[in-house]
């Protein structure tokens, strides 16, 4: 029992982070209708971004405050990314929106491929360390609670709800409901569509930089090449919790993080991924368009 | 006319500027950090930073003046071109093709015939074996894959994002196949389309009638979970470490590459003892097996079921309003396209002599769904450009030596090679964004032939 | 499959039996049955949100009904139970070919592609489910031949037969309305049905089109049709049923329907002592 509660806490951190990808996903789905694959690169260079910023403050400010240090790392995380992806969407999609469809899937795909080779070339291809930055552990019996485990899952959980916030409450967030439903008609009624849409970027960006740097801290290291695995698992997320919508994103992310820690817990570590990949194709056969979906209704 | 042209042109200056100054202010803050601030290892293996300012202002300074340029000069410039074009009234149809435009096909066939030989011709016979090998085979495999792919994306409009996934059934089929049960390449050849073709309709059949991006999605999962199972399957696959001493193909069985063999070809035909001639072989091959997928495409284009594919990518709804059984019709397509990877996937592994998971990565589809859709989707000329475009023009850096006695020893062409391929996707896309050939060759008609433009075809949503 | 309903009359092709359906808590459709005849045009009309597209749903296949049985009568004498049927099978095994409300081409194929996917199923045959097609056996190429033949045929009815080698996409709007029941003719159906044919055209295509369709009773095939234009459904229909909060109100010739106090109370939602005047203004013809 304590066993599973230890995967379980493994897995809703790693779900987490997931999560807060996958609303990134779920987001610009939603919007413009596209699958940007090169978000899971932002994910890449918010945690490089992180990084960079980590390095530079410890060797000016040897004793800075880990708190301070980590919400600098966060907002120059976010600044950055969001600022990468209001580019990426102006020079890579803006021009090909309202064209054929699949143009804008292939100059995402080879953003995806500009982004982490960037990397490689400006910052080498081998994995970078960083030494710990939170330590603490908290024991409950044999369970045990790293107390980055916990800072992971509160910024999730404050930053969904400043989300919801916005798109629930804000006539920012009405002018994103309004063009994801109909853009030609959100602008006929004043609603700026193409600012909200890069508002969109900028905001999954900066929470892809959140998940990048508290992937960082978590284990500890970055890679030109983390955008991958991480981003088609994000993508997973939001397609199993249902694309477009964004508790579905969330829910989507947990239930990954938990398939893949309970999976490796109690069968076999090397086909957590093959587990994943397979429950997704199987809910989507069965609720083809994921959990919380709205099914897609064929007008006639 | 309230403007001058002066006061124009200055107004279009300070815009100019101002954009540039924009621009470079942008790229400041993106390279700021990854440009501006190296990460290195020091040696005590401790990771630390260091600056490089020369070159951020180098990535602002291009940023900057770029789109200066872009604003100032090249824009009005194609504006003004565009507005004299619309003004001579005369349309951009021009009726009358050059030699070389109508007899392109021909050209182009000859070209490939004669290749090897002018190749060894030019270069020699050690010489040759690059161009063969790194350019002929290498673009032809790719040009084989896109036309396969081409069925199920370009023709049939289903997303297909793990079509590697076939590349590597017909890759281990063949290498565990031979290596088990010693079957030839001509017997497995056809087996391992078969088997890829089977898997094609495995794998469809539970996940056809999700739509567009669910699709999409899945079949990249289908993708990753094969690669993850050859990873960890090591019984079988013998995992990351991949196989090797695969088999080579014989001449139809009569003569043998095999250096050892009694019946080797070289000896038989007098030759220098070289892998060029091996090479050379396999390059026949290869072309055979894309003109026979070409022209099947083409023959069953105009069948039935060919139509019913396009139909379905144009309108599903109402194909079922026909008759068409769309779950059938979905299937046929991926079957077909899978099995055509699956005769790359074996040929590929009997050309490289070793497998391995690596080989069948996520990328891999992303290139090949990548040339499918800069080619134009259903174009097969266009397609076969775009695989020499985009596979030749990056397999050339590898070449490009020169370009270290500009930027120093340093230097390796090859690490920019991937960086250059996703700029060209995406400069590509943006001029062209349906592809090199954008229109669409009818597959029947009663008076005349006339190509459909890009604009009526659809792109399918499912 | 093939169920025999006795009480079917005996020149009916169609015969809906208490139909109803449910969505969710809503009932479109309440216990509606009629009947349509062999070789007649049936004209089903009601006003907006009546459920009319909802009745033609289930009868091509597109929904399941939550009650009630449609069979539908071949010319051999066998019964189809359609709400039985895959989707696709509703044209490919009962004969039924159907037309949309908002128009659906394949636009990027040519006109005359559009009529040769419409035949898939004789060409599939044919070309012995591709594979001897593709060994070029001449089988094929005669029903291929045949194919064109009969794609000229209907192009030449539609007037289309100098677009035949351009895009569907880029015919008019009357014009791709004739392709798309040019094409549902393609599958040799005994049972065409059409959803708001003469929605969007002008006066003088709706014309070319009533023309279009009396041809079609003509040679054979019966009609179904959802129709707003009175114009079209009283001059074209033998057989009118009104329906309104999905429950059928009136059922007869033109005639009948048009001076049925329900149906006039129905379409103009008007109190009853209004009815008369309006059932006199529709004596003298000019509603």
């Amino acid at each position: 029992m304590e066993y599973f509660i230890q995967q379980l806490i493994n897995g809703l951190t790693l779900g987490s982070i997931y999560g807060l990808v996958a609303i990134g996903y779920t987001m610009v789905y939603g919007i413009i209708g596209m699958i940007n694959f090169a978000h899971g690169d932002i994910f890449m260079l918010g945690g490089f971004a992180a990084l960079i910023i980590f390095l530079i403050l410890t060797s000016f400010f040897a004793g800075i405050p880990v708190a301070l240090l980590l919400l600098v790392m966060l907002l120059v995380g976010m600044l950055m990314t969001g600022l990468w992806n209001w580019t990426i969407e102006r020079v890579a999609y803006r021009p090909l929106r309202g064209s054929f469809r699949l143009a804008p899937l292939i100059t995402a795909i080879g953003m995806s491929i500009v982004l982490s080779n960037f990397i490689q070339v400006t910052q080498g291809p081998r994995n970078k360390p960083i030494p710990p930055l939170v330590t603490d552990v908290y024991h409950l019996g044999n369970i045990t609670i790293s107390l980055k485990q916990i800072l992971i899952v509160v910024i999730t959980s404050v930053l969904l709800f400043a989300f919801w916030y916005i798109v629930n409450k804000t006539p920012l967030g009405r002018a994103q409901r309004a063009t994801e439903q109909d853009r030609k008609m959100a602008a006929l009624l004043g609603v700026d569509v193409d600012r909200t849409i890069s508002i969109t970027f900028i905001m999954g960006a900066a929470l892809a930089a959140v998940a990048g740097t508290m992937y960082l801290m978590y284990y500890g290291v970055a890679g030109f090449n983390d955008g991958f695995i991480p981003g088609v698992k994000a993508f997973t997320a939001a397609v199993l919790g249902g694309i477009g919508s964004l508790p579905g994103a969330v829910l989507g992310g947990l239930l990954i993080g938990l398939i893949e820690s309970l999976w490796s817990a109690y069968f076999s570590i090397a086909y957590k991924d093959v587990a994943t990949f397979a429950i997704l194709a199987i809910v989507l056969i069965f609720k083809p368009t994921g959990i919380l979906g709205r099914p897609e209704v064929e007008k006639v | 006319m309230a403007y001058t042209a002066e006061n124009n042109s200055s107004s279009l200056m300070a815009k100019a500027v101002k954009e540039g100054i924009f621009a470079g202010v942008i790229a400041f803050g993106m390279f700021l950090l990854f440009v501006g601030i190296e990460t290195y290892q020091d040696i005590n293996n401790q990771l630390t930073w260091r600056t490089r300012w020369g070159l951020l202002a180098v990535f602002v300074a291009v940023a900057a003046i770029g789109r200066f340029l872009t604003v100032g000069f090249i824009k009005p410039h194609l504006d003004k071109r565009k507005l004299a074009k619309a003004k001579s009234g005369v349309l951009d149809i021009s009726t009358d093709k050059s030699f070389f435009h109508r007899n392109f096909l021909k050209i182009a066939l000859l070209f490939l015939l004669c290749y090897p030989f002018l190749a060894m011709l030019i270069f020699g016979r050690q010489g040759s074996l690059k161009y063969v090998d790194n350019f002929g085979i290498q673009i032809l495999i790719y040009v084989m894959l896109a036309w396969g792919l081409n069925i199920v994306v370009g023709l049939a409009g289903l997303l297909d994002l793990g079509y590697v996934a076939f590349y590597a059934v017909g890759a281990y089929s063949y290498a565990l196949l031979s290596a088990n049960f010693g079957f030839s390449f001509w017997l497995l050849l056809p087996m391992a389309g078969i088997l890829a073709g089977f898997w094609g309709i495995i794998l469809g059949f539970p996940v056809l009638r999700l739509r567009g991006d669910y699709l999409a999605i899945v079949t990249l999962a289908f993708g990753e979970i094969i690669r993850l199972v050859l990873i960890n399957w090591t019984d079988v696959t013998r995992g990351t470490f991949g196989i090797s001493g695969i088999a080579k193909a014989s001449f139809f069985g009569i003569w043998s590459f095999d250096v050892g063999a009694a019946n080797n070809f070289n000896k038989a035909w007098g030759l220098p003892s070289s892998s060029v001639y091996y090479k050379i072989f396999l390059f026949y091959v290869i072309l055979a097996l894309c003109l026979i997928t070409a022209y099947v495409t083409i023959r069953l284009r105009r069948m039935p079921i060919g139509r019913a594919w396009e139909a379905l990518r144009e309108d599903e709804i109402a194909c079922r309003s026909l008759g068409i059984n769309t779950v059938t019709t979905k299937l046929t397509a991926f079957a077909t396209g899978a099995m055509f990877g699956g005769f790359a996937g074996s040929f590929f592994a009997a050309r490289q002599g070793f497998v391995s998971p690596e080989s069948f990565v996520f990328l891999e589809s992303a290139v090949i769904l990548a040339i499918v859709v800069l080619g134009g989707m259903g174009s097969l000329t266009g397609i076969a450009i775009a695989a020499v475009v985009m596979v030749g023009g990056t397999e050339l850096l590898r070449e490009m030596e020169f370009l270290k006695h500009v930027f120093g020893p340093d230097f390796t062409p090859e690490l920019y090679r991937m960086l250059l391929f996703g700029l060209a996707m995406i400069i590509v896309m943006l001029f062209k964004p349906r592809g090199f050939v954008g229109t669409r060759e009818p597959t029947a008609f009663l008076k005349e032939r006339k190509a459909v433009s890009g604009s009526f075809t659809k792109e399918g949503h499912g | 499959m093939t169920t025999g309903t006795t009480t079917m009359t005996k020149d009916a092709i169609l015969k809906v039996d208490h139909l109803s359906m449910k969505f969710g808590g809503l009932m479109a459709i309440n216990d509606f049955s009629f009947e349509a005849k062999r070789g007649e045009i049936t004209a089903l009309i009601g006003p907006n949100g009546a459920g009319k597209t909802t009745v033609f749903n289930c009868i091509t296949g597109f929904y399941k009904p939550t009650m009630g049985m449609i069979t539908l009568k071949r010319k051999d004498g066998q019964d189809y139970l359609l709400e039985r049927l895959r989707d696709f099978e509703i044209n490919k095994v009962a004969g039924v070919a159907r037309t949309f409300q908002n128009i659906r081409l394949f636009s990027g194929l040519t006109v005359l592609e559009n009529l040769l996917v419409a035949q898939h199923n004789v060409l599939m045959k044919a070309s012995g489910y591709t594979i001897l097609g593709l060994l070029g056996l001449p089988a094929y190429k005669t029903a291929a031949a045949e194919a064109i033949e009969k794609a000229r045929h209907w192009l030449e009815m539609a007037d289309l037969i100098d677009r035949a080698d351009d895009p569907a996409g880029d015919l008019s709007y009357g014009a791709q309305r004739r392709l798309e029941i040019a094409r549902a003719m393609c599958t040799g159906p005994e049972l065409l049905c059409l959803d708001e044919p003469a929605a969007g055209l002008n006066p003088k295509e709706s014309l070319t089109l009533n023309t279009l369709l009396r041809a079609i009773r003509d040679e054979g095939t019966s009609l179904l049709l959802i129709e707003h234009d009175m114009s079209v459904v009283m001059e074209i229909s033998d057989h009118v049923v009104v329906l309104e909060y999905g429950q059928k109100i009136s059922d007869g010739t033109p005639d009948h329907v048009k001076n049925d106090p329900k149906v006039i109370a129905a379409y103009l939602g008007v109190e009853d002592d209004e009815v008369e005047a309006i059932e006199e203004k529709l004596d003298e013809g000019t509603v």
